[in-house]
């Protein structure tokens, strides 16, 4: 019993990693005011290029750096079209997205049906060997990293300049711009390094959750971190407990799946969707209620002589 | 006085179809507070953007020190001591009030040190002796107290020149003494400060000088002494006419609509309406007077039919009609005026034709069971447009290329062409110049001749003076007492929108 505990605990982790990753980059991204609807594709490039450059270079390291590289590029595409040209930041979102879709399975057909061996465990030594929870201490590098980011984010946001400007950008970028921040610059900047981010949960994915390349693989992810930055209410911290808990249902899902019950596994693996969807429609009621952290100027491209 | 350090030259600036400035000229003075006067939309606030860095102007120079210098963003010109407060304050509402002015302090180390920044700003807002909360977010606090910020994070620079635009607009006339006591330390102390207003007896009673500006255009600078108001009134408005009509009453002693114990919440939840009590009889012109933010614009709703009170009733003619007041029954009796005119009074793509008839559309004159009558619509318009002087341009024109005022006589036009009988009007000329103005005022206090009632929410209290039959003062969502226009003072008004029950 103790067993199939840690192996629940274990996969709530990894299957909460990608999207933890994903919901981070796009809370950076978002707090600056930009929308990003984008977070699927910028997940499915980070997947396809940190695959591909690993499986070249038999470098875990560098697949990595790959995928931040390239989900970079194309976060930058994002907030040229948004911040620059002050185009739709739905529709480019959107666009990212399916750009993402194509472009990964256009450059990532000859790598189809090839696998690696993912990336190893670290076992922290004593930790480890705590019941049920030691298997948050027997995770490879990536999940290590990802909680360090929520704990780095928060910290930006609350204790240091740079934070409490972006955090003025996404509010009211008029209040940055006459106290002489450079708004623009502030919004591509996070942009760029929140699709950075996101970019780092499609190379899980790919890496080490199910470590070798099929078309679309990250299955809608994307998305789902895009309703858990509403459900996390912009902040790091809740995007981990809101990550962790869609890994926990597709965890058990998977469980019951294994372990053999009458539902049909379609049902099943519509779980945790249909969470998500049950997600929005609480997070979005507490909006309405007033209980938002909505950054005030989300959505709003900023023109400094726009007469209103 | 001494040399002036600033010079702005030729300033032009023009948006899409506006000439907002046009070779306009100034200059400023070390230890000087010099006026900006000029009506609604002579260009007082784009030419302080313009020398804000927030505008590039089109053409013309800025000399500072005798050297001419690029203000090409805010940043460039804080850098040269140059801030302003603008009309619309660059706050963050929900950042707490340190975290606003921390925006303007440089050198910030990377890493914040809350602690002993909160002391440092603290220090300044004693001297100033100011009661702030630096760790309320900034939303909780009243305007009067959200300027007040916006001024630190002036001072917390070296600003050698502050722009403070239209600074009283929101202020109850107490708190506006208080800044002018400030802005005259400030003065003897070296700063300079420019200070853009409308009102005459501000203007008198702090300026050195006086700039004042006309359509886009300087045409007069004039020192301390040189001036009375009504020499400044003819330049400000130039040689047109100014309307002149007078009051003549038409209330009627039967109670037309009231509102009992009415308790309303804004869209954040907050509190807006308290336990408020109003009468509005037939034919009156019932003025509403408060600073901005105290329930106005709650009260406006809910006399409209557009928010549900929580609590309390509304009775027409002492019926209670409080379930069917937002559900439509009753809006051919309500003419409504809304703050925000180009928002929520028109539909900027339709025609000016269009617009007129918004209200009235179903009705057997201007439609059949399934087509408008496109003529009989064109034809209403030319009435109105005739009957209210409105400048329409070409038949077919979009509404939403009238000037403000014609936009708002378009609206009025539709209001009252619906004969209402109760007339909810917020702010109906502000932005209008003199003339404008005073049409609006006129055909409001006419309409009360057919028995309707009118509440008029104003943040003028020269108009309210001027036009109503009574004032109703209200302070943080209460009615603090009601006041006769002819025997009350501005001062009296003045205690009552601070929250002082009339004595």
């Amino acid at each position: 019993m103790i067993d199939l505990i840690e192996t629940i605990f274990d996969t709530t982790i990894r299957a909460g990693t990608p999207i933890l990753f994903g919901t981070l980059g796009a809370i950076i991204c978002e707090r600056s005011g930009v929308i990003n609807l984008g977070v699927e594709g910028l997940m499915l490039i980070g997947a396809l290029a940190g695959f591909a450059v690993t499986s070249m270079t038999g470098s875990f390291t560098a697949g990595v750096l790959a995928a931040i590289f390239f989900t970079m590029i194309a976060g930058m595409l994002h907030a040229l079209i948004t911040v620059y040209l002050k185009g739709n930041q739905i529709v480019s979102g959107l666009a990212l997205a399916m750009l993402g879709v194509g472009v990964s399975a256009l450059f990532g057909r000859s790598f189809v049906g090839k696998g690696l061996d993912g990336l190893s465990r670290i076992e922290i030594p004593l930790l480890s060997k705590i019941p049920i929870f030691g298997a948050m201490f027997r995770q490879d590098i990536l999940v290590y990293l990802s909680v360090i980011l929520v704990v780095l984010i928060a910290l930006f946001f609350s204790r240091t300049r740079w934070g409490l400007y972006l955090r003025t950008v996404g509010e009211n970028p008029g209040a940055a711009d006459t106290s002489g921040i450079p708004v623009t610059r502030y919004r591509f900047w996070a942009v760029a390094l929140g699709a950075g981010i996101s970019g780092i949960g499609g190379a899980y994915m790919s890496l080490a959750y199910t470590p070798f390349w099929v078309e679309n693989m990250t299955a809608g992810r994307g998305w789902i971190a895009v309703s858990l930055v509403i459900f996390s209410m912009w902040s790091a911290p809740r995007a981990l407990f809101g990550a962790y808990l869609f890994g926990g249902i597709n965890a058990a899902q998977l469980q019951l799946q294994a372990h053999g019950t009458s539902v049909s596994p379609y049902l099943l693996t519509m779980l945790p969707y249909l969470f998500t969807i049950g997600v929005l429609i609480w997070s979005t009621r507490r909006l309405e209620k007033g209980a938002s952290n909505e950054p005030a100027s989300l959505g709003l491209p900023y023109d400094r002589e726009d007469r209103k | 006085m001494s040399e002036s350090f600033l010079r702005l030259e030729g300033i032009t600036k023009t948006f899409p179809g506006v000439k907002a400035l046009d070779d306009v000229s100034l200059d400023v003075r070390p230890g000087e507070i010099l006026t900006l006067l000029g009506e609604n939309g002579a260009g007082k606030s784009t030419l302080m953007s313009v020398l804000s860095g927030l505008y590039a102007p089109d053409s013309g120079r800025i000399l500072l020190d005798g050297k001419p210098v690029q203000l090409a963003s805010p940043a460039d010109a804080l850098s040269k001591g140059i801030g302003m407060v603008h009309q619309h304050f660059m706050l963050v509402p929900n950042h707490s009030v340190l975290d606003n002015i921390l925006l303007a302090i440089d050198n910030l180390t990377f890493k914040l040190d809350r602690a002993a920044l909160k002391t440092r700003v603290a220090a300044i807002v004693s001297d100033l002796g100011l009661d702030l909360n630096l760790d309320t977010p900034v939303w909780k606090l009243s305007i009067g107290q959200q300027q007040w910020i916006e001024i630190i994070k002036l001072l917390v620079r070296d600003t050698r020149l502050l722009i403070l635009d239209e600074p009283t607009a929101v202020l109850t006339p107490q708190e506006a003494n208080k800044l002018f006591d400030f802005l005259k330390k400030l003065r003897a102390k070296g700063s300079s400060i420019i200070f853009i207003s409308h009102k005459m007896r501000e203007v008198m009673e702090l300026s050195n000088r006086v700039t004042v500006l006309k359509k886009g255009r300087s045409v007069a600078t004039v020192t301390a002494g040189d001036y009375d108001t009504s020499k400044l009134a003819r330049l400000m408005i130039g040689e047109d006419e100014v309307p002149t009509w007078s009051k003549v009453s038409h209330a009627q002693p039967n109670v037309l609509v009231s509102v009992h114990g009415i308790e309303a919440n804004n869209e954040r939840g907050t509190r807006e309406l308290d336990d408020f009590y109003l009468d509005i009889y037939a034919g009156e012109v019932l003025g509403v007077a408060g600073v901005a933010g105290n329930g106005q614009k709650a009260l406006g709703e809910v006399l409209a039919g557009l928010r549900k009170p929580i609590n309390g009733n509304i009775r027409l003619r002492s019926v209670d009609v409080t379930k069917d007041w937002g559900n439509g029954k009753h809006f051919s009796i309500i003419g409504h005026v809304p703050e925000d005119r180009k928002a929520q009074g028109i539909a900027p793509d339709l025609t000016v034709d269009e617009n007129l008839v918004l209200k009235s559309y179903k009705a057997p004159e201007f439609c059949n069971f399934i087509f408008q009558k496109n003529k009989a619509i064109r034809d209403n318009a030319k009435v109105q447009v005739e009957r209210y002087d409105i400048k329409a341009g070409p038949s077919g024109a979009k509404v939403r290329v009238l000037s403000g005022g014609n936009i708002q006589k378009v609206i009025i036009a539709r209001e009252l062409g619906i004969k209402p009988e109760l007339l909810i009007a917020l702010y109906p000329t502000r932005g209008l110049d003199i003339g404008a103005a005073g049409f609006v005022h006129s055909v409001i206090a006419k309409a009360g001749e057919t028995g309707m009632g009118t509440l008029l929410i104003s943040e003028d209290l020269d108009e309210l003076l001027k036009v109503s039959d009574r004032i109703a003062v209200m302070f943080r969502g209460k009615l603090v007492g009601i006041v006769d226009p002819t025997k009350t003072t501005r001062e009296q008004i003045g205690l009552m929108m601070a929250g002082e029950a009339p004595v």
